[in-house]
């Protein structure tokens, strides 16, 4: 029995260095954003003896981080609406009709999973130029919308074909009409897999990089992860800020994890394994 | 009578614009912007100004005319190369943690939250967070390397070209392998606990019973994880802009296909023409190709797998 244990030992030892990995730079970014850049050049591994917030300070005074975020926080929350609105319309149709076409309309949607879409930038740009929406926020709303659907389409329409019709029916009869069928009676049973819905598409806006850097060139309408790209080019020097911004851009995120942890993995792998 | 039967005709007619507003945003800017580079591949174009029809011009130039041909190349060697220290270093790790957690160690749900957490952050985040890390003078690797007595391991990780690409794919690694864990672990915990069991007893153990009956039944986990694992190597564009810009430094040796594609198409090329739609064009029909043929050979790989099963 005792190569059991030493086996047993040696899967603890990498079961938690693999851990540790994963967490010591998160840990190292939140810890130097709190010392001063000689602190930090002096020793980058050491604790900081006093928590110095300079860096946020300097932060908030120096770059429009406040309106990175208002316009993160607006287009993730805007996005996630639209794709929610649109997608349980589109799947109520699909999995609750029996139209000849309604198969082939939701391979059609489907299919978007698998379209690299970033490879039509040039055509995007030029539709986007021509419908007036560069430097606009509308460029980001309409393509974050049109990406999110197909997962989304694919998470919904699954979800309402385990749902008994005869609720559906019950609620007819008491004289909802089709959007009040939705609004009653399906919604309310529908939070878990809504959740999943805005989980997955919310890290993707939130986190998205490419589609600002091609679409938005203002600062003021800049979202945080572009917004970095402005910080980094600026102040590559000052560290304490770099750490500062990289912590700022990542705490709402993480925070959100700490809350709902559970909902965010599952909603994840839900829609990588469907 | 008549005007009943009307509204219930307009009702029923209403009921087909449910999907309507997801269609048109879904093939505006989705589908119409991929169709559209296949189009735009076959034009010269002088600027943003769309020229001659040139058919497979474009195609040709790509691959014979200097440097293009050449850069080509390098980059799709550099794809693959992503994609095969991401499927041996990520999903062998991804692999191995998930074992970890399913076989129940103290504290599997703090590990598995543990391994996710970077997923969590945007890529642009990852790439500065790791070049402020890998910094040759005062990131904390090189530091902690001459602490613990390997100063001669300490090196320019990111402005070496023989370190470079092999250090970016191992930050990717980093942020991805939660995630393919987790799809993992969903492979595993849907296999049935009495058929290993039945094999422990039969002697079957470690790294036979892993190969011989794990992979086996979790082999659409695997495929799945490859499909994805394929398609974000060949699209490998944040990371490397975040760590080495859009010229893919130092010396083009972290250079990839959707790097080059961005030269071309927005500015920054070596080759001279600043904005070369056509050719940029030219390069996304290439690279989508890729991305599709092989996604749905994996894809009908799986199929004919169930059927035997």
């Amino acid at each position: 029995m005792n190569s059991g244990k030493a086996l047993r030992t040696v899967q603890y030892a990498l079961a938690y260095l693999g851990a540790l990995i994963s967490l010591y730079p998160i840990f190292l970014m939140l810890v130097s954003s709190l010392k001063t850049n000689i602190q930090i050049l002096k020793n980058p591994v050491a604790l900081p003896t006093k928590l110095s917030f300079a860096a946020y300070e300097k932060l908030w005074k120096q770059i429009p981080f406040g309106s990175y975020l208002t316009n993160s926080i607006l287009v993730s929350v805007l996005a996630v609406l639209l794709i929610l609105l649109l997608g349980v319309f589109a799947s109520y149709y699909i999995a609750r009709y029996q139209f000849r076409w309604n198969g082939a309309l939701y391979f059609f949607f489907l299919l978007g999973m698998m379209i690299p879409i970033k490879l039509g930038i040039v055509p995007l740009f030029m539709l986007m130029k021509n419908l007036g929406l560069l430097n606009n926020m509308g460029s980001l709303l309409s393509i974050y919308t049109a990406i999110g659907l197909p997962i989304s389409i694919l998470i919904l329409t699954g979800f309402f074909r385990t749902l008994p019709r005869e609720l559906e029916e019950a609620a007819r009869i008491d004289g909802c009409a089709d959007f009040g069928v939705i609004r009653h009676v399906l919604v309310p049973l529908m939070r878990p897999a809504l959740g999943t819905v805005m989980i997955i598409n919310f890290i993707t806006v939130w986190n998205d990089f490419f589609f600002p850097l091609i679409f938005i060139q203002d600062d003021a309408k800049k979202t945080i992860p572009v917004g970095m790209m402005s910080l980094f080019g600026q102040y590559s020097a000052d560290w304490s800020m770099l750490f500062a911004g990289l912590t700022l851009a990542s705490l709402p995120m993480l925070i959100l994890f700490i809350l709902a942890s559970r909902q965010f993995m599952d909603g994840m792998t839900a829609g990588a394994v469907k | 009578m008549k005007k009943s039967t009307g509204a219930i005709g307009w009702r029923k007619g209403a009921v087909h614009l449910f999907p309507l507003p997801a269609l048109v945003v879904y093939v505006l800017f989705v589908v119409y912007p991929i169709a559209a580079a296949f189009g735009y591949s076959l034009f010269d174009w002088k600027g943003l100004v769309r020229g001659n029809f040139i058919g497979l011009g474009n195609f040709v130039s790509l691959f014979t005319r200097e440097p293009f041909n050449h850069l080509f190349w390098n980059a799709f060697g550099h794809n693959l190369y992503y994609f095969a220290i991401e499927m041996v270093v990520q999903n062998g790790l991804a692999f191995l943690f998930a074992w970890l957690v399913y076989t129940k160690l103290k504290g599997s749900g703090f590990l598995k939250v543990a391994y996710f957490i970077p997923r969590l952050l945007s890529v642009i985040i990852v790439g500065f967070l790791w070049k402020l890390i890998l910094n040759p003078n005062n990131g904390v690797l090189n530091v902690l390397l001459k602490k613990v007595g390997l100063a001669s391991w300490a090196k320019p990780w990111l402005g070496d070209t023989h370190t470079a690409l092999t250090s970016i794919t191992l930050v990717n690694s980093w942020y991805g392998v939660g995630f393919t864990m987790l799809i993992f672990l969903a492979g595993l915990q849907a296999i049935s606990g009495e058929v290993l069991e039945a094999a422990k007893i039969d002697g079957v153990r470690g790294f036979r019973l892993i190969r011989t009956m794990v992979l086996p039944m979790m082999i659409q986990s695997v495929i799945i994880v490859t499909v994805f694992t394929f398609i974000h190597a060949f699209e490998a564009f944040e990371l490397i802009f975040a760590m080495e810009g859009s010229q893919g430094e130092p010396y083009n040796s972290t250079d990839t296909l959707a790097i080059f594609f961005y030269r071309i198409a927005f500015g920054g090329s070596s080759g001279g023409d600043s904005v070369a739609i056509g050719l940029g064009s030219a390069l996304a029909v290439i690279l989508f190709l890729i991305i599709a043929s092989v996604s749905a050979l994996f894809l009908y790989l799986t199929r004919n797998r169930e059927v035997q099963h």
